[in-house]
């Protein structure tokens, strides 16, 4: 069997690929910055001293991490819209990856809270530090750089996992490169292309956590040591 | 002498099982006091009582004239009066040795920059570790971590300072750096109030020895108090314990 490669016929499309790629960016960052927030005020609530915060927390990581994702999209974008909820294709696909990574990141910053010695709580108490200023300086960024590692990962998965988004004709990379194909019948050179782009993204990627890291965590910059 | 620390009468249960039963004593401005005593004897549950990082279920506690068991207590303010060091030294592991100690004065006393600086470099002195102004805990030995935390306590300038048997975990030769520094505070007028295993130490910077034994002041002297134990209770502790 031989097969003649023929990347040529794609090179017309290439704003399309490029266009693609920055809406998945896009997706990404929105994605990012709106799932660590749900992350962490989900990981303060699994550890609240309320047990209706823990249960409405739990029962969230619970719901999403246990159905499929292509289900949660379809869910908020058809099924709400048969209720009348309507919203823009970006907005469903933004927010269902916000629902989805959100409950993931809750559990790894929970992982990150739980590690914090509770002995490091009581000095900072007893500094006269008040509730929010100990969660934020003594608690969330020490879990924080404990789990950056995970959450990286668990962010890089977010952005491949979001090519499911084209199910509902999100235009992001996975979507654009669907029609490419379609139209130049180049399937194999198509989801090369679009393999090696995703690839790109995400160096991309890890290297803005990498970066971001270097300058919200100066202990493990200095010393490069796990905390 | 005015009395800085008040204790009449406490009783405190965790569940069934009564750690303090009726705990009375005072400390006065200036006074260093020690508190010794078995494990489970109820002296670390009285200290951390006095910064309500435990509630009390009846009696009293005053700490400069504020009532600790009241419930409209102003606890951060309360907490400013009081420095406490733990045995785990509990430092902040992602802060250098200055974020650790100018954190609390930044944050609740709002110190300033330079002011904040001068605040770590003074507290540093004090304990003996000015080269140490940038490093991470975890690049110092048990025995620094122990006298930075102190440092920390000392930053917030209180009038009173609860030191929870601090060298526990240390060996000898590290132990000794840490009771140095306590013996300078100590002679600088510092109020403290400490637990310890450290017999030697207690004779010999205490003005007032108190042994507890089952929940309850048994035994309260001066450090040569250790040397003619009037119960038998506490010639037992003190025989097991050299």
């Amino acid at each position: 069997m031989m097969y003649t490669f023929d990347f040529s016929s794609l090179w017309a499309y290439w704003p399309e690929f490029l266009a693609g790629a920055l809406t998945t960016l896009e997706m990404t960052f929105a994605a990012t910055v709106l799932g660590l927030c749900i992350g962490v005020a989900g990981a303060i609530a699994r550890g609240s001293r309320h047990a209706w915060l823990r249960v409405v927390a739990g029962g969230y990581v619970e719901l999403v991490r246990n159905t499929p994702f292509l289900i949660q999209i379809f869910f908020l974008f058809f099924g709400l819209a048969s209720v009348g909820v309507r919203m823009p294709v970006l907005a469903a696909a933004v927010l269902a990856m916000v629902i989805n990574v959100g409950a993931y990141t809750t559990e790894i910053v929970r992982a990150g809270i739980e590690a914090v010695h509770p002995g490091q709580i009581e000095a900072a108490e007893s500094l006269g530090l008040s509730v929010p200023q100990v969660y934020w300086y003594v608690i969330l960024r020490p879990a924080l750089e404990r789990v950056y590692p995970a959450l990286t990962s668990q962010f890089v998965l977010m952005m491949l996992s979001s090519s499911i988004t084209s199910q509902i004709s999100a235009e992001e990379l996975t979507a654009v490169a669907n029609n490419i194909q379609s139209i130049t019948f180049r399937s194999l050179e198509t989801y090369i292309v679009v393999a090696l782009l995703y690839l790109v993204l995400t160096v991309l990627l890890k290297s803005g956590f990498w970066l971001l890291g270097q300058g919200l965590f100066p202990r493990r910059r200095r010393l490069g040591t796990p905390l | 002498m005015s009395v800085v620390v008040k204790l009449e009468d406490v009783h405190k249960s965790f569940g069934l099982v009564e750690v303090l039963r009726g705990v009375s004593f005072e400390v006065s401005a200036g006074e260093v006091v020690a508190i010794i005593g078995r494990s489970g004897s109820g002296k670390s549950t009285a200290l951390r009582c006095i910064n309500r990082l435990e509630k009390i279920q009846s009696g009293s506690i005053e700490v400069c004239g504020r009532r600790v068991e009241a419930p409209d207590l102003d606890l951060r303010a309360l907490r400013q009066d009081v420095g406490i060091v733990f045995q785990s030294y509990n430092l902040f592991p992602h802060l250098t040795v200055e974020e650790n100690i100018v954190l609390a004065p930044r944050r609740v006393k709002n110190v300033k920059g330079a002011e904040a600086h001068a605040l770590a470099r003074t507290a540093l002195e004090q304990v003996g570790l000015s080269d140490k102004i940038d490093a991470y805990p975890e690049q110092l030995s048990g025995g620094q971590q122990q006298r930075v935390a102190i440092a920390r306590s000392l930053a917030m300038s209180p009038k009173v300072m609860l030191f929870d048997e601090v060298t526990s975990a240390l060996d000898p030769e590290l132990t000794g750096e840490v009771l140095r520094v306590m013996e300078k505070l100590a002679k600088g007028g510092m109020t403290m109030i400490m637990v310890t295993h450290e017999m030697g130490f207690a004779r010999r910077a205490a003005d007032r020895v108190i042994y507890m034994h089952t929940g309850k002041v048994w035994e309260t002297g001066t450090g040569a108090m250790l040397g003619s134990p009037q119960t038998p209770e506490l010639k037992n502790f003190l025989a097991n314990e050299l």
